[in-house]
């Protein structure tokens, strides 16, 4: 888009908080300027058919740099999410050195900048190293501009520790979000306690490791009054916890990944390690009672915990393969496929509500209106298209739908009013 | 046949196909010169990343009885500690010319995994606390041979001890349930898998109770390091409540045969010396593990001839 281009999508299904119309929506100069009927532009884009809507929210992608740059660097996974409709992507501080100082904190915000397809947006670790001993100078990292922390990968363990960062979470105003898992519970653990598991020989995940501590955190900011976000719930008995705290009035969020809703544990019985991912994949039961979450509101988002690795990684045994899969390219087909839910309601847990839970709705997630930044993405929710890992932009080919056709197919991206994938084709 | 790698994917028939060629196997085994050249030209390759004395010996010395050539590949000397991975490991050795991998390795799953990535047979020597075929097949023709039957309707086995973490108990549940045993389990809770009510077994956690009407009795090993993961308070307590002394050999039927996969922990879950019991098929077991190993491997690489050849070394 060049400079004093007005663009105008002609036609589409506008898709925001407010509900569903089809309208024009005219975008010049990084912003919206004008959403109406019969808008005339430099340029026009046919967007009969296809949905209009704020971009896409991940509240949870490993983009691995630094420091395991050969399964995605943070420019791969940024053209990788917005090929799948993202604008903006909280990165995992996972990474190595992980996210506990400035300086990592600025690098990974500038890597994203350098990239340029979307923004980056750097979680905080709780603990120093992910370690679950001493805090991490969370003042500082809030200091510049982290807003949420998170230590995923581990649970913080230790009680003590964990209400005192959520009482120091409160007077800063940041958010914690919690890796539900209790590790004494889950050591060697390949895949779900259950009938699988058991003829299988694989060391059992019991669904309790992760339930008690959803269950022990909101107790915590019952008492401590922090806002906690539960990161990929798995189970039908943390839904049920979250639901019986969102009805208690508790500052309490959660997300589910497309894999949970879509995927169960004897996916396993093939012995592929694409599907070892950490909460494991759970029971059909499960399933049913994180779908049903989804749609009564007490799941707030969905976030795709994309995890890239490379192939001689995933090509270790059942019990050294690193758990985790891709999610970033193929989160609206599967999300569109599996879940019974209005188009409204998915923009809100793609887009809108992460956008809150990550501090940025003051330029994603917004309804689409004058003046509204052009964070934006354009799919057709009735477009299939066949899951073939050369063709993903990650680095890494770990995707589980390899070879399934998904219905949902992200047209354009565009990103501070630029596109950064056109007709499917990422622009940079 | 192209793999073994558990009881379920060998099914009835296939239990029963290498059940018979193991006596065959026996009666070659019985001669003077105990080898066949029916694997000449083959190469058999053992790939152990976790330690066996038995089962390895077993298979290469089931490999060299049928002529077949030997590798072994031992994980203590290999590159797999200077992080070759599996795949790179297997390929490598593939690229030399090899007909048929024995693989045993802690991790579930781990012969699927091989099998993606060679077109070599490959055979479960034991994969984590999931599969060991072959044990399974010993144990079941120790019996038939000792008890001079087939099929086992209408006969109770019972395993006893570590079930959770056993892939002998996993294997032999199958097998034996297939040839029509009642399958009993005996172990404390901690012992037991956590779905075990979907299993075709019943399940006791008391030993005592169940002897009168064991005809198979099998004891499972119990590793020292279940005590300090809270599986047991303690050995000794293991062995009051689960180990087998004279007094419950007594309790027995006269009939009942005793089994167990070695290698055994004495004064553990084996309070009384086996050779002093009667029925112990304990030693039997081990001199048919080199026979059903043959049987397994003659029957995954003579191909096209093997029916030829079998008739003829059985005439």
């Amino acid at each position: 888009m060049t400079r004093g281009e007005r663009i105008v999508f002609k036609s589409g299904r506008v898709v925001d908080s407010r509900g569903e119309r089809v309208a024009d929506v005219a975008v010049e100069g990084g912003v919206v300027v004008e959403v109406g009927e019969q808008l005339s532009g430099s340029r026009t884009i046919d967007a009969a058919g296809c949905v209009v809507a704020p971009g896409f929210v991940d509240l949870h992608a490993h983009l691995r740099e630094p420091g395991k740059e050969e399964a995605e660097t943070i420019e791969t996974g940024s053209r990788a999410g917005a090929k799948g409709g993202y604008t903006a992507l909280v990165a995992m501080p996972n990474t190595d050195p992980p996210q506990d100082s400035v300086a990592v904190i600025d690098f990974v915000r500038e890597q994203g900048k350098r990239a340029g397809l979307l923004e980056v947006v750097p979680s905080g670790c709780i603990t120093l190293g992910r370690q679950g001993e001493t805090l991490a100078p969370m003042a500082e990292l809030a200091a510049a501009g982290v807003r949420i922390f998170t230590d995923d990968g581990n649970g913080v363990q230790d009680e003590l520790l964990m209400r005192r960062a959520m009482e120091y979470a409160k007077g800063l105003g940041v958010t914690l979000a919690q890796h539900c898992e209790v590790a004494t519970l889950t050591k060697g653990a390949v895949m779900n306690e259950c009938q699988c598991c058991t003829s299988l020989g694989l060391p059992g995940w019991p669904s309790i490791a992760e339930e008690l501590m959803v269950f022990r955190d909101i107790e915590l900011a019952r008492l401590t009054g922090a806002r906690v976000h539960f990161l990929h719930l798995s189970t039908a008995r943390s839904v049920e916890l979250v639901r019986a705290a969102k009805r208690d009035g508790l500052p309490i969020t959660a997300e589910v990944t497309p894999h949970h809703l879509s995927l169960d544990e004897t996916r396993l019985t093939t012995f592929d390690t694409v599907f070892k991912v950490n909460p494991p994949l759970r029971s059909l039961a499960d399933i049913a009672a994180l779908r049903a979450g989804v749609v009564d509101g007490t799941i707030d988002a969905l976030a795709t915990d994309h995890a890239p690795h490379p192939r001689r990684d995933k090509e270790l045994t059942l019990d050294q393969a690193p758990p985790g899969m891709l999610g970033l390219e193929t989160a609206l087909g599967v999300a569109l496929g599996v879940l019974d839910v209005s188009l409204t309601q998915l923009v809100r847990i793609m887009s809108i509500h992460p956008a809150q839970i990550a501090g940025i709705d003051d330029r994603h997630g917004r309804d689409i209106e004058s003046g509204a930044p052009a964070n934006l993405v354009v799919f057709d929710p009735n477009a299939t298209w066949q899951v073939v890992p050369e063709s993903l932009a990650s680095k890494s080919r770990n995707t589980p739908y390899v070879g399934m056709t998904l219905r949902g197919k992200v047209r354009h991206t565009i990103y501070n009013g630029e596109f950064t994938v056109f007709d499917g084709e990422a622009q940079r | 046949m192209k793999h073994l790698r558990s009881i379920d994917e060998l099914g009835y028939d296939g239990v029963v196909r290498l059940l018979e060629l193991t006596r065959h196997m026996v009666e070659i085994n019985a001669r003077p010169v105990p080898k066949v050249p029916a694997l000449r030209g083959k190469t058999v390759v053992s790939l152990f990343f976790e330690d066996s004395t038995r089962t390895r010996l077993s298979f290469e010395t089931a490999a060299k009885r049928l002529s077949a050539d030997t590798m072994t590949f031992s994980v203590s000397t290999s590159s797999v500690n200077k992080g070759e991975s599996l795949r790179d490991t297997i390929e490598t050795i593939s690229d030399m010319g090899v007909d048929a991998f024995v693989v045993r390795h802690k991790s579930t799953g781990t012969p699927w995994q091989i099998s993606e990535w060679t077109n070599a047979s490959v055979v479960n020597a034991g994969d984590g606390w999931h599969q060991h075929p072959t044990q399974a097949l010993v144990d079941c023709f120790t019996v038939r041979q000792a008890l001079g039957i087939e099929r086992f309707d209408g006969l109770t086995l019972t395993i006893v001890g570590d079930i959770k973490h056993s892939r002998v108990a996993r294997s032999n549940i199958t097998a034996f349930s297939m040839l029509g045993a009642n399958v009993v389990l005996v172990a404390p809770p901690t012992l037991l898998p956590p779905d075990v009510a979907h299993w075709p077994v019943t399940v006791s956690h008391r030993l005592d109770d169940v002897l009168a009407r064991t005809d198979m009795l099998y004891m499972l090993r119990l590793q020292s390091e279940r005590m300090s993961q809270g599986h047991v308070p303690s050995l000794r307590e293991y062995g009051e409540t689960f180990g087998l002394d004279a007094a419950r050999a007594a309790k027995l039927p006269a009939t009942a045969v005793i089994m167990h996969p070695g290698p055994m922990n004495r004064g553990v879950e084996m309070l009384v010396d086996p050779s002093a019991l009667p029925n112990s098929l304990i030693h039997q077991q081990v001199a048919n593990g080199v026979a059903v190993r043959m049987a397994v491997l003659f029957d995954l690489l003579a191909g096209e001839s093997s029916t030829a050849y079998l008739a003829s070394v059985a005439s």
